[in-house]
């Protein structure tokens, strides 16, 4: 059994260096493949990170009439809490605004002011939501609210960023799912001609009492290293990328630092890593399994 | 040890079979010829004992396995029974005799320590036991005739079957191959050679079946090679 095995691992990896050409044309449309997925993986994880973050920073802001008091604004937030896109709801009296105010915006020269509030009149529910997308939604109903004055909102940003990442997601999805196909098509061609080439071969074993396994498996072992190779070459590329784009945004983009979070590249390799090599191993096997199907029967 | 009950085998839906209504048996330690013209089926009856092909009617059996009830899986394990050799050797180019034999254990999962016992045993038997470094495209046709001898016969199967095995040798070394088939048989393998070689049939008195467009004509022990 050992030495069918040490047989079996020998020619899988001999078969490699058999067909130079279409193994490595198989390699680097994998690696292409698997170069593109990697990216496209970190930018989407990193930009829906930073909506994630984003999201926890945005909120919409109510403001009341004259008149409406603080048990009724308080009723309105209860309703508001009591919705499913709604994370929070906080209560801003007229003189907490005016305390944040006075911190965010006068600093030192709040003193002036001493006394009274010019805030009077703007107590507020800041509304925190568990998901940006659904923000207009929240928008539409709360200006159905009576004794609403004003809402303020900035969708802006957090629409745009989501649509973009959803856009990145379905432009990267596509082009990976071509490069995947176009991957399984070179394996499987490549393990076709091996198996040209080894044509004899296998009609030799066949009679000496092979088994399926013993004549399939050095094919499927090529297929399977052809998509582990392809998948490790990239890897190490998008690692060193990856490391340097961060870098690189610390020190050029400072002003950056609170629209895009990096996550770390632990974070994004341990899943990274994983996924990249069970995508080359499985395009390998399917790729060299398609072929081996059709043209190794005994 | 191998028994035909009346084989046939077509190739194609129409015209003549290749083999027709051919019943044959032959016992365990037998040694045999098989003469025919070009074409008349020889080849095709070597290659439905390998379960290469399946009969379009009628039954085989070899070494007490029906042919007709082996199942897929099971036909690499029955071919162990049976060592065969060829016009055109099928050796591997690429590599050299030691591998080219350790190659027939090495796919049926012989462990590596009785390979290495195995082989050099079975070069001294067909008289090479010096060569097993050599590239097989080095060595003259006779030698590696020997080789794919020594490979058929390195798993021990109970039956031998030569397809034409000197038809690419010249008179001196089908002489040689065919004392060697001899000498195997005598140690206790079935050994069924196809072959075109009048003068040898005609001087080893064995028995000699005759196949004439798919059809047994004639079948004696001690036979000749008979011509139209
Ligand atoms: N694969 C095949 N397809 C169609 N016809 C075949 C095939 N193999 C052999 N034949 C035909 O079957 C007949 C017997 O062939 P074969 O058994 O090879 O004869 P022999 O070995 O006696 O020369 C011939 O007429 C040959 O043309
Ligand atoms: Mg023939």
């Amino acid at each position: 059994m050992i030495s069918t095995l040490g047989y079996v691992f020998k020619q899988g990896f001999k078969n490699i260096f058999r067909n130079k050409i279409f193994s490595l044309a198989t390699v680097a449309t994998i690696s292409a493949c698997i170069f593109l997925f990697g990216l496209f993986y970190s930018m989407v994880e990193n930009v829906r990170y930073s909506i994630q973050k984003a999201e926890t920073n945005v909120a919409v802001t109510v403001f009341f009439n004259e008149g409406v008091t603080e048990a009724q604004i308080m009723q309105i937030g209860d309703a508001i809490r009591a919705r499913s896109e709604v994370s929070s709801v906080e209560f801003v009296s007229a003189s907490d605004a005016w305390e944040s105010f006075k911190v965010d915006y006068l600093g030192e020269y709040a003193d002036g002011y001493e006394g009274d509030n010019p805030l009077e009149g703007s107590e507020n529910l800041e509304i925190y939501l568990k998901d940006v997308s659904k923000q207009s939604e929240l928008v539409t109903y709360l200006e159905s609210v009576e004794g609403v004055r004003e809402i303020n909102h900035s969708d802006v940003t957090a629409n745009i960023l989501t649509q973009f990442n959803r856009l990145l997601s379905y432009v990267s999805l596509g082009i990976v799912g071509i490069l995947l196909a176009v991957s399984v098509f070179l394996i499987s061609n490549t393990v076709a001609m091996g198996i040209a080439v080894r044509h004899e071969e296998i009609g030799i074993m066949k009679l000496i009492g092979a088994t399926d396994f013993v004549v399939r498996s050095p094919f499927l072992i090529e297929g399977i290293l052809l998509g582990l190779i392809g998948a490790a070459i990239p890897l190490v590329a998008v690692y060193y990328i990856y490391i340097n784009i961060i870098e690189y945004a610390a020190q050029h983009f400072v002003i950056l630092n609170d629209l895009l979070q990096f996550k770390s590249t632990r974070e994004i390799f341990s899943v990274l890593i994983p996924v990249a090599l069970i995508l080359g191993v499985g395009l390998g096997f399917v790729g060299s399994f398609i072929t081996i199907r059709k043209r190794l029967r005994v | 040890m191998i028994t035909l009950e009346n084989v046939s085998k077509s190739y194609t839906n129409d015209g003549t079979p290749a083999l027709n209504n051919v019943s044959l048996h032959i016992n365990k330690g037998e040694f045999v010829f098989i003469v025919g013209d070009s074409g008349s089926g020889k080849s095709t009856m070597i290659k439905l004992l390998l379960r290469e092909l399946v009969p379009s009617s009628g039954r085989i059996i070899v070494n007490g396995v029906d042919l007709s009830k082996l199942r897929r899986g099971k036909i690499p394990k029955y071919r162990r029974n049976i060592g065969c050799v060829f016009q055109d050797f099928r050796l591997l180019k690429d590599r050299n005799v030691y591998e080219n034999v350790a190659f027939a254990q090495r796919v049926i999962q012989t462990p590596t320590k009785k390979i290495k016992k195995n082989v050099p045993q079975m070069l001294s038997l067909v008289g090479l036991p010096e060569k097993y470094k050599s590239k097989t495209k080095e060595l003259s046709g006779g030698e590696q005739q020997r080789v794919a001898l020594a490979r058929a016969l390195v798993n021990n199967p109970p039956i031998l079957l030569a397809d034409e095995p000197t038809g690419n040798l010249d008179p001196r070394n089908s002489w040689e191959i065919m004392k060697l088939l001899e000498e195997i048989n005598r140690r206790g393998t079935t050994v069924l050679v196809v072959t075109h070689n009048r003068e040898i049939v005609n001087a080893m008195r064995k028995r000699v079946i005759t196949v004439k467009k798919g059809v047994i004509v004639s079948d004696e022990e001690k036979g000749e090679y008979i011509d139209d």
